[in-house]
């Protein structure tokens, strides 16, 4: 294992890279790439890469970048590809699709505002927009955990009781931009935990159909219903990537959910990305001082850990949802989801803060307000705005 | 009916009988000689939303006999991007055969064809052209020519036709040329020369439609013959972009006996002398490159 100062675009550039090499004794890798802020640098280490089997074909737009995936993916390779923002709004049609395909591509988004206005700046608007697609979605908090669940996510995705893609995602510029000592994995290693990717619906001339073509509402609603129940198998097969994970590398990574603290806690922050890093640290300076206060991580969104949550919030009295994205009209988007994994649950005080949109610095003393505010209340009101730029 | 399905299940013709496909449909003659273009070589096609995956029926029944991959509308040269790359790191040797509609190679797949034609994909392009959206129900595209009836012209449209070939010519694709269901002997030769030609092969169908033309389905055939004869639609194959080869010179044949066998040609908007002066000039055009920029004799599929 090296470790290594590097930025979340290296450190995922580096991994997708050393996943598809891991196939070169199978049908090899093949990925699209296309540029665009603040994921390119993740692109570019693909096409630097010398694949023994491989090609990263430089395409004309993100649309056609998740094209390629879905060609080489159909074609029985290890398939992936990287976007952020408005290329992920661009990709969407073959998001979609990729998902319908069951195809195993694994993608990584860097989470950006969409636009207008033009913003560059770290955002959950973009992955969420993709909430409604066939997709697994993990949210990584720092650098390690990146790496860690790009591998995680090739593992389940392969896994041919899963067979669906899978987003990784991380914050824009505040992880793919900033550097952070790594442990990066070897190939030796990556070529040990993941396996060779197999494809059971791969085009074959042997036995040639038609993939993706027309159906009945009796056939779409089946493929539909196979869809979620492949979704439902995803927290067991994670918790098994899990457990080899650690056997091989050493190391134990974070599950779909994470309860700290929670136990002994009336009040519960929830959290995602680097803003749950952040609201760690203002979590453990109020325990210190003798508060109550425990926190919730969330790493994976889709499928939505609702057993996970409901089990996590059980006893606890109030729960502030941070949510760094947005649905106009509703509110933020993680609170939408817990809100509906809870319903029937009787005397929890759930209250959304939508906070830090379009990059807005979220720190430590932006987590005390809110912690303020939530343990001052008797009802929840509609998501608050907490505006972190003044 | 076991017995009938298992003829169709086993048939091995790249288009089996029992497809959905109009009577009087190009695109089905099309695909019967792309086969005996290609003998033994079996493809993988890659359609996007078109006719041609109308053609396959609907799931788990297929009306082809080769794997088909189904793509989004503006996607085909993408996807069959990944499975040529694909197939070239493993040694398969199937070609990849885009097999895609006018609305998806003029309009909406016009940058992802652009770039496969850029990067000089290995992958062989085949637009059946039908000068409307066809499985829509007949909707103008920028394949339409003038002054053409359809749903969306309802009064003839106004603009001209889009030059694809000379679009195509311009990324210096190694081989590009068009296609007559009525030339067959023509036809085969040029599937034989784009399989025996590396990188991206542009092949361009004009495709009778009876349903959006308002023609006689048994005329389709009868109707390309003069498209070709009158000078509208020329046979021609053009290598690396820059050097051509005209495969027939008009006879004479008047403009007529193609338009006025389609109901669509009936709109006040059209002008038989404006058509034929625009005719007139495009062989004026094409005759001037293929003088000045002959094929190379050796520019022509022989059998081994």
């Amino acid at each position: 294992m090296a470790r290594d100062l590097v930025t979340g675009n290296g450190a995922a550039g580096y991994t997708l890279a050393l996943a598809g090499q891991a196939n070169r004794h199978a049908r090899g890798c093949c990925g699209g790439a296309y540029p665009i802020t603040p994921q390119t640098e993740i692109i570019e280490y693909l096409r630097a890469f010398e694949f023994e089997k491989g090609r990263i074909v430089p395409v004309e737009s993100e649309h056609s970048a998740m094209a390629v995936c879905i060609g080489a993916s159909l074609a029985g390779a290890r398939a992936f590809t990287a976007s952020s923002s408005n290329g992920l709004a661009y990709m969407t049609e073959n998001v979609f699709a990729a998902g319908y395909f069951r195809l195993p591509i694994v993608m990584i988004a860097v989470n950006r505002t969409l636009g207008p206005p033009w913003n560059i700046w770290a955002d959950q608007g973009d992955s969420l927009a993709l909430r409604d697609a066939p997709w697994i979605q993990l949210y990584a908090e720092c650098h390690q955990e990146l790496v860690d669940t790009i591998l995680l996510a090739f593992r389940v995705a392969e896994d041919h009781r899963v067979l669906l893609p899978a987003m990784v995602c991380m914050d824009g510029f505040i992880v793919s931009h900033t550097q952070m000592i790594v442990d990066l994995p070897e190939q030796e290693l990556v070529d040990r935990y993941l396996p060779v990717c197999s494809m059971p619906h791969s085009l074959r001339h042997d036995h040639p159909q038609t993939v993706g073509g027309l159906a009945w509402p009796r056939e779409t609603e089946h493929m539909r219903h196979e869809i979620q129940r492949a979704m439902d198998r995803v927290p067991e097969v994670l918790e098994a990537a899990i457990e080899d994970f650690e056997r091989i590398f050493g190391r134990r990574p974070r599950g779909a959910v994470t309860a700290e603290h929670v136990d002994d806690s009336e009040t519960v922050v929830i959290a995602s990305n680097t803003i749950a890093r952040t609201a760690r640290n203002a979590v453990m300076e109020r325990r210190e001082r003798g508060d109550r206060i425990g926190l919730i991580s969330t790493k994976m969104f889709r499928p939505f850990p609702r057993d996970a949550f409901r089990t996590a919030l059980s006893g606890v009295r109030r729960a502030a949802v941070l949510d760094r994205n947005h649905s106009p009209g509703s509110g933020g988007i993680f609170w939408q989801e817990i809100a509906a994994s809870l319903q029937g649950e009787q005397g929890l005080l759930l209250q959304d803060y939508v906070v830090g949109l379009g990059g807005g610095d979220v720190t430590q003393d932006v987590i005390h307000r809110i912690i303020d505010d939530i343990e001052s209340r008797t009802a929840p009101t509609d998501p608050v705005w907490e505006e972190v730029t003044v | 009916m076991t017995a009938t399905l298992s003829v169709i299940r086993d048939c091995d013709h790249i288009l089996r009988p029992g497809n959905t496909n109009c009577a009087g449909c190009g695109m089905s003659v099309g695909l019967q000689m792309l086969e005996q273009g290609l003998g033994r070589t079996r493809p993988t096609l890659v359609i996007p939303a078109c006719c041609g995956i109308v053609t396959a029926g609907a799931f788990p029944t297929s009306g082809y006999a080769v794997p088909v991959a189904a793509t989004t509308f503006a996607s085909a040269p993408a996807v069959a991007t990944g499975i040529s790359t694909v197939y070239h790191l493993n040694g398969d040797a199937h070609p990849v055969i885009c097999w895609t509609g006018d609305g998806g190679t003029y309009d909406i797949g016009m940058a992802t064809l652009s770039a496969a034609a850029e990067r000089n994909e290995n992958v062989i392009y085949i637009c059946y052209d039908n000068e409307i959206y066809g499985n829509t129900g007949g909707q103008r595209s920028s394949a339409t020519p003038e002054g053409v009836r359809t749903t969306t012209t309802p009064r003839g449209k106004p603009e001209r036709k889009k030059d694809i070939m000379r679009i195509m010519a311009a990324h210096r694709v190694p081989y590009a040329a068009t296609l007559s269901i009525a030339h067959r002997e023509d036809f085969l030769r040029k599937v034989r020369t784009a399989l025996a030609t590396p990188g991206f092969r542009f092949l361009l169908l004009l495709s009778p439609c009876p349903t959006g033309w308002k023609s006689e389905p048994e005329e389709s055939v009868d109707l390309i013959d003069h498209a070709v004869r009158c000078g509208l639609f020329p046979l021609m194959e053009i290598f690396d972009g820059t050097r051509y080869r005209v495969n027939a010179l008009p006879d004479g044949t008047p403009l007529e006996r193609y338009t006025e066998r389609q109901r669509r040609y009936t709109s006040t908007e059209i002008n038989s002398k404006h058509i034929k002066e625009e005719i007139a000039d495009q062989w004026q055009t094409l005759s001037a490159l293929a003088h000045a920029f002959p094929a190379k004799s050796r520019e022509q599929f022989e059998p081994a």
